[in-house]
């Protein structure tokens, strides 16, 4: 999966869930200033903005397929990074998709 | 509104896997004589072929997919749609109106183009990228630093 993994703060993908981060400020021990310096986090892009595929189509399994991590679920908007628009259609074309067996709806 | 503006509709059903290809066409004629009938018309056909279900259907794994693009009015869909509820061969299917979201792609394409060259123009430059412009198509950029998560120094 391209997205999701690598930004355990923010995804939580694993069971770890949300206190990754806290241990990793820890190990870096910055004692000296108590305050948090800003993280430096990679700026997510849409991806259907930025390749400019205006047509989300629900028969291209390729596609989509991403944005529908193992368990079947739609890759939620903040961590995919998709825009508004994108993640609207992008949803339609998954339903539909579940709907002909080109997703699964569920799996476990 | 135009009540006689054309619809295009986009048919897709699924047969079980092991169905032959002359019960292939048999369906599609049925559903032209339908088609036909509701004075429609089949834009085009697309056999899939069999591929793998995402989840199983009626105890099948596998099955053979048809796509068909139909233009035609809304009864002539609900009829269709009725008919491949009720035939036995016909595991799923799904119909999708199609004319509406292609104008609306198009409609953003072609505003995205416009909208470029009138940037590119502005700029001074040809209305359309010239070959050789701007950087290179094999050049690889620095690989995506997604992992750094702790801290800035």
């Amino acid at each position: 999966m391209p997205f999701g993994q690598g930004r355990s703060g923010g995804g939580g993908s694993g069971g770890a869930g949300g206190r990754g981060r806290g241990r990793g400020d820890k190990k870096t021990g910055d004692k000296v200033q108590g305050q948090r310096r800003p993280m430096f986090r990679r700026r997510k892009v849409c991806k259907f903005c930025a390749d400019k595929i205006d047509d989300i189509n629900y028969k291209d399994a390729k596609l989509i397929g991403p944005f529908v991590p193992e368990r079947g679920k739609i890759l939620p908007r903040r961590i995919s990074g998709t825009c508004a628009m994108h993640q609207r259609k992008l949803q339609t074309a998954i339903k539909r998709a579940r709907q002909i067996a080109l997703i699964p709806y569920v799996t476990d | 509104m135009t009540d006689r503006a054309e619809r295009q509709y986009e048919l897709v059903y699924i047969l079980p896997a092991d169905t032959t290809e002359q019960q292939v066409t048999e369906l599609h004629t049925q559903v032209e004589a339908v088609v036909s009938r509701m004075d429609g018309k089949i834009e085009k056909t697309e056999n899939w072929g069999r591929r793998k279900l995402a989840y199983e259907i009626s105890h099948q794994k596998e099955g053979v997919y048809v796509l068909q693009v139909i233009n035609g009015s809304g009864e002539l869909m609900k009829e269709l749609d009725r008919r491949l509820r009720v035939m036995d061969q016909v595991i799923r299917h799904l119909v999708v109106r199609v004319d509406q979201e292609k104008n609306v792609v198009e409609r953003t394409r072609s505003k995205r183009v416009a909208d470029s060259q009138r940037r590119r123009v502005k700029r001074g430059l040809p209305p359309v990228r010239q070959p050789g412009e701007g950087r290179p198509a094999g050049e690889v950029e620095e690989p995506d630093d997604d992992r750094f998560d702790g801290m800035e120094v």
